[in-house]
């Protein structure tokens, strides 16, 4: 069978790559374009150490094809940062130690911007019920929620 | 001069909670984990597993599947040397070799489902799944065995007919299930059961947990045809990988050098091998680079849970809450291979108490499960379970706060337990009175609410490490590990090295160095890397200030003796010494060229002195009369560090390790179906915590200092996972009025306790 040829905006660039029918968006942004920052926990969408952005939608790539990215724009971790500047979260979560090993961090991170384009001001409750899709084996979760209250409430300063 | 064990109590960075030097990779994702390399011209590999329980293996034809196009090479058992027993790799559990080989992949029999068969390196991942489900096994199914109890009795199904128990007497004539019964013990538990005013006595069961990593297994595999090969993957010790993969391909350790990714959690379920020696033999079949990930299935199925246990417990106390006596039973399988962690785990729980008879029945049993791999505190949880929930009890029946209770029998400095050696600096009390001092211990409880209180112990491990503390020529440093930094241990090294040198914390970086850099590093394991690698960045960083002073000496024409440290410089060390103006760290470093060359220091040490850590817990919650469905209120963790040397990082672990050890209690469990398949191989059925499932989680850090630590660390990885499952299983036993004796402590399970309590 021959390969899908996509053309995508990822991380605000035009982006083309061929991939197999039956290839996942997080195939496609590891293994074909070296986006390695989302990771696969699971390939079920029970971890969201995959998560990103799809056309302004918190998803998670192992239950998107990669196919389906065709005149659509992909948000990665490998975006959030503006150029050496990161983002108010990624700053946080270092200021607070809000990781441990780190591979689940990049799915925080992107699943948490969502929430804070949605909602500037989420209670505690609203943060982890928004993040329950996303596992941290580590932390316990109570930096990670910290790093994201007080990001918002930075925010809402700035 | 003792260079290692000057102690220091003065802190100018350690204590402090800066930005770990990694920590900038991990949040724009671009740190590479066991599964993020690419190699050219790579290859995928994949494992066909075993989708029974017990079989024997009468054949594997895989001629089909090597003749399928784009397969580069197919591995079976034929590819591995059968390995003698007494082959072992020494680390803080002594692994058998030929057990890891036999996991790795199956000789005679299957042991259970998820059992590594035979393997694949194709063009592909499609191509390599096509190629898998071309292999024919020809397999005799055997009845099966899951549960520990069932695994013991007479008549069950035999795993390895060779099994013979060790350390009864007479030895059997038959074999069994039961690798190993060892009776551990002190004083005379008859007398002491004479003087007890009470006598509780209670059966528990749990059941096995999975570490629960977020990253699955993975390593990328370099054969040349010269017998030369690198390997790249996520372990808690690669020198252990190297070791282990070394031995069971016939390779000597020179000729494999291994690289230690990222690692995206480990909690001890990544200090064996599965993927790593399958990866090589493919590679090496091949000709080519091969990449080789476990999907999330199989690491539930082919990975390391820890063990289920079944155990007894009978305690004895006196009116005034003093115990008297502790015989107890511990049963916990291994999965399919001798080496649970139960005798350990054992003396672990009783550890915290100053119990003069004490008799523990242990008893190390296999069953047909993945061979259970190190989790946490190995073996500790369960036990203290079992001796928690039972000091709960008899707290209840004296009326006495379980605080209290814990005071009145807690190991001190000067003291000892079954654990044996007399304690030196503890914190165990200091931890109880924290906990009781918390303004946690104020708040009101209503209806359906309880409060549960817990203990655990961990004694902690040194063991082998090598460390270097290079000077480059513009003052900064770089300090290279060999102990795979699991939790942010290089930002606690960077700290102990500025320290040390009196340089900025940003003006020293670490990194974890391949087996090819440093000599041996025993794994990250045994909660050692803050102790072992610590004293040996300190020893390093104090050999790299000896050689600074030689060198002033040297400039100045003074014996060595005539200068000193101080204050991050060399100075003459009086009048007599000259009057030469002090030399700092950075013009010492540029100055090396002119004075002697490269500045290093060098620590290769077995670490001694390491200090065990206490912990108190405390968890409120609510339970749920309609659904049985529990709600944790408030959670406090208090555990003695001897020093934080990165507060951040040790709440971290107090908060991690507290948290699942909430899911094992509630949650998280293997279940089987008749037929011996593990029923629930992912996230969804296996439900570890998620945010909405938890408070905050509130920590109290300790700090009695180790004496066996410049610093006076302690370890604290492991322990904050040992009291959680006593204490949300006391405080749900006393929110329901019946005691929980079976973990985990699901809906279901606490339905039928308030049935029965009512």
């Amino acid at each position: 069978m021959s390969l899908i040829h996509v053309t995508a905006e990822v991380n605000g660039d035009r982006t083309e790559f061929l991939c197999d029918a039956e290839e996942t968006l997080l195939d496609a942004l590891r293994d074909r374009l070296g986006l390695t920052g989302a990771k696969e926990g699971c390939a079920s969408g029970d971890c969201g150490a995959c998560s990103v952005v799809l056309d302004g939608r918190l998803v998670c790539a192992c239950l998107v094809l990669a196919a389906e990215a065709e005149g659509r724009a992909v948000e990665t971790i490998e975006g959030m940062a503006d150029g050496d500047g990161l983002h108010p979260l990624q700053r946080k979560f270092l200021e607070l130690g809000a990781l441990q090993c780190g591979v689940c961090t990049p799915g925080f991170l992107v699943a948490a911007k969502a929430l804070l384009e949605e909602n500037p001001e989420p209670s505690e409750s609203e943060v982890r019920y928004w993040l329950a899709g996303n596992l941290c084996r580590c932390t316990g979760y109570d930096k990670i929620i910290r790093a994201v209250m007080e990001t918002a409430a930075d925010m809402r300063g700035a | 001069m003792d260079l290692e064990l000057t102690r220091r109590t003065v802190f100018d960075k350690v204590g402090t909670r800066p930005v770990r030097p990694d920590g900038t990779d991990k949040v724009t994702g671009r740190a590479l984990y066991g599964a993020d390399l690419t190699r050219p011209d790579m290859l995928v590999g994949r494992v066909l597993r075993s989708p029974h329980a017990h079989a024997r293996i009468l054949s594997i034809d895989v001629s089909k599947a090597e003749a399928l196009e784009g397969v580069k090479a197919v591995v079976t058992r034929d590819d591995f040397p059968d390995l003698s027993a007494e082959q072992t790799v020494k680390g803080e559990d002594e692994e058998n070799l030929r057990d890891v080989s036999r996991n790795v992949m199956a000789r005679d029999k299957a042991l259970y489902e998820g059992h590594a068969i035979a393997a694949v390196a194709a063009t592909s991942a499609p191509v390599a799944r096509r190629a898998l489900a071309l292999i024919d096994v020809a397999f005799e199914v055997l009845p099966h065995v899951i549960d520990v109890d069932e695994a013991m009795k007479p008549g069950a199904p035999v795993l390895h007919e060779d099994m013979f128990t060790a350390g009864l007497d007479p030895a059997p004539t038959e074999p069994s299930n039961v690798a190993e019964y060892l009776k551990i013990g002190m004083g005379d538990v008859d007398a002491g059961f004479a003087e007890a005013d009470i006598v509780v006595e209670r059966d528990f069961r749990t059941e096995a947990a999975h570490q629960g990593y977020i990253e699955p297994h993975a390593c990328v595999a370099s054969v040349s045809s010269d017998g030369l090969a690198e390997l790249w993957c996520c372990t808690q010790g690669h020198y252990s990988v190297r070791s282990m993969c070394a031995a069971i391909l016939g390779m000597d350790l020179s000729s494999l050098r291994v690289t230690s990714s990222e690692i995206g959690g480990g909690f001890g379920g990544k200090t064996t091998v599965f993927l790593e020696p399958v990866a090589l033999a493919l590679s090496r079949k091949s000709g080519r680079p091969v990449k080789m990930t476990m999907s999330r299935s199989e690491v539930f199925r082919g990975s390391g849970p820890t063990s289920s246990t079944s155990m007894s417990v009978r305690m004895g106390a006196t009116r005034d809450g003093r115990i008297t006596a502790c015989e107890a039973s511990f049963r916990y399988q291994g999965g399919a291979f001798a080496g649970s962690p139960v005798s350990y785990g054992a003396v672990c729980g009783m550890a915290p108490y100053e119990c003069p008879n004490v008799v523990l029945h242990c008893y190390d049993v296999v069953v047909n499960r993945p061979k259970a791999a190190a989790y946490r505190a190995p073996g500790a949880p369960m036990a203290a379970f079992a001796i928690e929930s039972v000091l709960d009890e008899i707290a209840g029946r004296l009326d006495l706060d379980p605080i209290e209770l814990r005071l009145r029998n807690a190991v001190r400095e000067g003291g000892s337990s079954v654990y044996g050696p007399t304690f030196g600096p503890i914190g165990f009390v200091e931890c109880l009175e924290a906990a009781r001092s918390h303004p946690g211990q104020a708040a009101k409880l209503a209806a359906h609410q309880a409060r549960g209180v817990a203990a655990g112990f961990w004694p902690n491990y040194g063991g082998q490490t090598s460390v270097s503390v290079n000077v480059n020529p513009d003052g900064t440093v770089l300090v290279s590990l060999g102990t795979p930094d699991i939790g942010g241990s290089r930002a606690s090294m960077c700290l102990m090295a500025a320290e040390e040198l009196g340089i900025a914390y940003g003006r020293v970086k670490a990194v974890i160095a391949d087996t090819s850099a440093l000599a041996h590093n025993d794994t990250t394991g045994g909660s050692r890397v803050t102790h072992s690698a610590g004293l040996a960045t300190i020893e390093a960083s104090r050999r790299v200030i000896e050689t600074m002073k030689e060198r002033a000496a040297r400039l100045w024409d003074v014996d060595v003796e005539a200068v000193v440290w101080e204050d991050g410089a060399v100075r003459p060390s009086g009048a007599n010494a000259g009057g030469h103006e002090p030399l700092g760290f950075d013009e010492l470093a540029a100055l090396a060229p002119s004075t002697g060359g490269p500045i290093a220091g060098h620590a290769e040490i077995n670490a001694e002195g390491a200090g065990a850590s206490f912990a108190v817990h405390v968890a409120d919650l609510e339970v749920d009369p309609e659904t049985g469905r529990v709600t944790i209120l408030r959670y406090l963790a208090v555990q003695d560090a001897g020093k934080a040397i990165h507060p951040d990082y040790v709440e971290g672990q107090y908060q991690g390790g507290a948290v699942q050890g909430i899911g094992w209690a509630l949650n998280e469990e293997y279940i089987y179906g008749e037929d011996g398949v593990l029923q629930n191989p992912g996230f969804l059925d296996y439900r570890i915590p998620v945010a909405s499932d938890l408070p905050m989680i509130d920590t109290v850090i300790v700090e009695v200092p180790n004496p066996g630590h410049p610093y006076g660390v302690r370890g604290v990885g492991e322990t904050p996972i040992v009291p959680p499952l006593a204490a949300v299983a006391n405080a749900v036993s006393r929110a329901v009025g019946r005691r929980m004796t079976d973990i985990p402590m699901s809906p279901p399970r606490i339905l039928e306790a308030i049935d029965g309590a009512s």
